[in-house]
């Protein structure tokens, strides 16, 4: 009886998972078997593996998402850390989250805003002699608007490890003779290091597939596979070959989380 | 030779004062252990001397030298915290060998002495688990380990049985009064359990409000409270106010009855402390006072009987022997059962005093 409670229960989340989950990457993948005429074939991951142009995308894609995770991460960890130590860390962390709640879009229009010809920073640079700078579309702002937007994503799992250590922890270690710097690699860093990977995978796989920030702050200089899928969708319509990198990023992904993965447990202090 | 001062030592967190004015000196390879309620201030003296906080005044010397402001990681002395506080992400081998690798210790040495620490606790054989496989008796015993195999001059324990159920608690108090002897480290720990203190310790620091109410061997402290706090914290007792009639006497409801405490100015208004194990039921006839017995209470090894005695005072009485609710009955006691307390008085006065008639009785 019960067992058939918890079925009826759980029928609308299965149904979820199946329509929205299940369903796209079942589609995803058979779409990636056909090519322009709807013939079944493996041309396109053919096409993939054997085209200079993709491959680069590929390696620019996982390497602009390493720069962003890269400079999230060592923004984030300070910045979680201190908020650790505030007495008015809630509201700290409020101000981190904040900013998730406005649009993407409106994030990344506020940032053309700010780097553009005529944007806050080139008149403060004009204004003290220094001329115009060209700030957008470079790889610079590229990356530092995506990192500016993946921020809370990598701040948040840090900072709740971090407030999850028992205060009588770091006091042990000191006691035990470390110094402050002994305790965080030795005591600290360990007990971070899932929050640590929880928010790499949490910026890392979003982060390889950015299509917009792309646009609109690397002026598509910077194409990634994110861009390369919107291009096959919208404009080439080759849906195929869209689906086939699509299925290349969800393999990728699967990597990255395996290997973040940390499940393994105790042992030696290194 | 003291290996701890305290010397006029203060502490305060913004406006609210833990400690007003602490002065002891601990010797080396004694039991102390520092007892009181919670808020007291205990655990804060014991912060003190770990390094986790800094006096706001006074002065704390270690083996001679000042140690007020030295960092926590460079004093001798460890600690065994009241959650254990043992690392997680390592084994029980490693958390063991954290201080010592720390010292950049051989390996050889490192695995010798955690073996000999792990035997200490009775944990041989225990070295490779993990913590989660551990009982919290034997995360406490780890965490008593962690702390020896430095060999630290002073180990501080922070109420470090208090997690721990009846029966191991029993079990760890004898086990930690071996430890110590075997050991010979000055163990200074800070329980608020009297019965604890009592059975541990050579010496017990009661603290009350950020100050030392009294300090002494278990036996003195209990036989000898200083004041009605001490009394009062101190097992159980009949606190009841009383008059001095002269040396060797004292008034109880305007009753005589002779007692051991002298030095004491005549008429004075003082308050005598009666162990409830001392009180004995008899008679009427043979009582020194009457009573009617309210509650009788069984205990397993005795019974706690509550009277009101014809004044209107209540006593307690723990007794072997069973009696009736409802009862007439008296009850009686030795002179030396009474023990007359005065107010105001201190440890220095109080010492003063016992010497002076005491050397007039022998």
């Amino acid at each position: 009886m019960s067992e058939k409670k918890h079925l009826f229960f759980a029928l609308p989340y299965y149904l979820w998972l199946a329509l929205f989950v299940i369903a796209p990457l079942v589609l995803i993948f058979y779409q990636s078997f056909l090519n322009l005429h709807g013939q079944f074939t493996v041309q396109n991951y053919l096409d993939f593996a054997q085209s200079s142009v993709y491959l680069k995308m590929t390696f620019n894609s996982v390497w602009y998402a390493f720069l962003i995770t890269g400079l999230t991460l060592i923004i984030a960890y300070p910045v979680a850390y201190i908020i650790a130590q505030f007495k008015s860390r809630d509201f700290w962390l409020a101000l981190v989250i904040l900013p998730t709640w406005i649009n993407l879009l409106l994030k990344t229009y506020a940032f053309i805003g700010i780097l553009g010809e005529k944007g806050s920073i080139n008149t403060f640079l004009r204004f003290i002699g220094l001329g115009s700078h060209q700030l957008l579309f470079t790889d610079a702002s590229f990356i530092l608007v995506a990192a500016y937007i993946e921020l809370p994503f990598m701040i948040l799992p840090i900072y709740n490890a971090i407030v999850a250590i028992k205060p009588s922890l770091i006091n042990a270690s000191l006691d035990l003779g470390a110094s402050r710097f002994q305790t965080f690699r030795r005591v600290i860093w360990p007990l971070t290091k899932n929050g640590v990977a929880a928010g790499i995978q949490a910026v890392f796989i979003p982060s390889l597939s950015l299509f917009m920030i792309t646009r609109l702050i690397g002026g598509n200089r910077v194409i990634t596979l994110g861009t390369a899928i919107e291009e096959h969708f919208l404009t080439t319509q080759n849906w195929g070959m869209g689906s086939t990198i699509g299925v290349v990023l969800v393999v990728a992904m699967l990597i990255v989380m395996l290997l973040t993965d940390d499940s393994k447990k105790g042992g030696r202090a290194k | 030779m003291a290996i701890l001062k305290f010397e006029g030592v203060k502490k305060q967190f913004g406006d609210n004062v833990i400690l007003k004015d602490i002065n002891f000196e601990i010797e080396e390879g004694k039991f102390y252990t520092i007892l009181g309620p919670s808020g007291s201030g205990k655990t804060t003296i014991l912060r003190l001397i770990a390094g986790f906080d800094y006096p706001n005044g006074g002065s704390i010397y270690f083996a001679g030298k000042q140690i007020n402001q030295l960092p926590a990681n460079q004093r001798q002395v460890n600690t065994v915290f009241q959650d254990y506080a043992l690392f997680p992400n390592l084994n029980v081998f490693e958390n063991i060998a954290f201080g010592l690798r720390l010292k950049r210790m051989k390996k050889k040495e490192i695995q010798l002495r955690v073996q000999e620490a792990l035997a200490l606790v009775h944990l041989a054989g225990y070295a490779h688990r993990e913590l989660d496989e551990l009982s919290g008796g034997q995360k406490q015993r780890v965490a008593i380990a962690r702390a020896i195999v430095n060999r630290p001059k002073v180990l501080l324990l922070d109420e470090a049985l208090s997690a721990l159920d009846h029966k191991l608690r029993k079990e760890m108090q004898s086990e930690l009064r071996q430890l110590q002897r075997q050991l010979g480290i000055t163990f200074i720990f800070v329980t608020h359990d009297q019965e604890e203190a009592l059975a541990m310790s050579d010496q017990i620091m009661i603290i009350n409000e950020g100050l030392i109410e009294q300090s002494g061997s278990p036996v003195d402290i209990y036989d000898e409270p200083l004041n009605h706090f001490v009394a009062d914290f101190i097992g159980e007792s009949n606190i009841i106010p009383a008059t001095m009639v002269r040396d060797f006497a004292v008034a109880i409801n305007g009753k005589e009855f002779i007692c051991v405490d002298a030095g004491i100015t005549p008429g004075e208004q003082v308050e005598v402390v009666l162990r409830p194990e001392d009180l004995d039921i008899t008679t009427v006839e043979k009582g020194k006072l009457t009573a009617t017995v309210d509650s009788q209470l069984f205990r397993g090894v005795d019974y706690q009987i509550m009277v009101h005695d014809t004044d209107g005072h209540e006593w307690k009485i723990n007794s072997i022997h069973k009696t009736t609710v409802g009862k007439q009955i008296g009850i009686t006691f030795d002179p030396e059962d009474i023990h007359v307390m005065r107010k105001n008085e201190t440890q220095a006065e109080f010492d003063a005093r016992l010497e002076s008639y005491q050397g007039v009785e022998a």
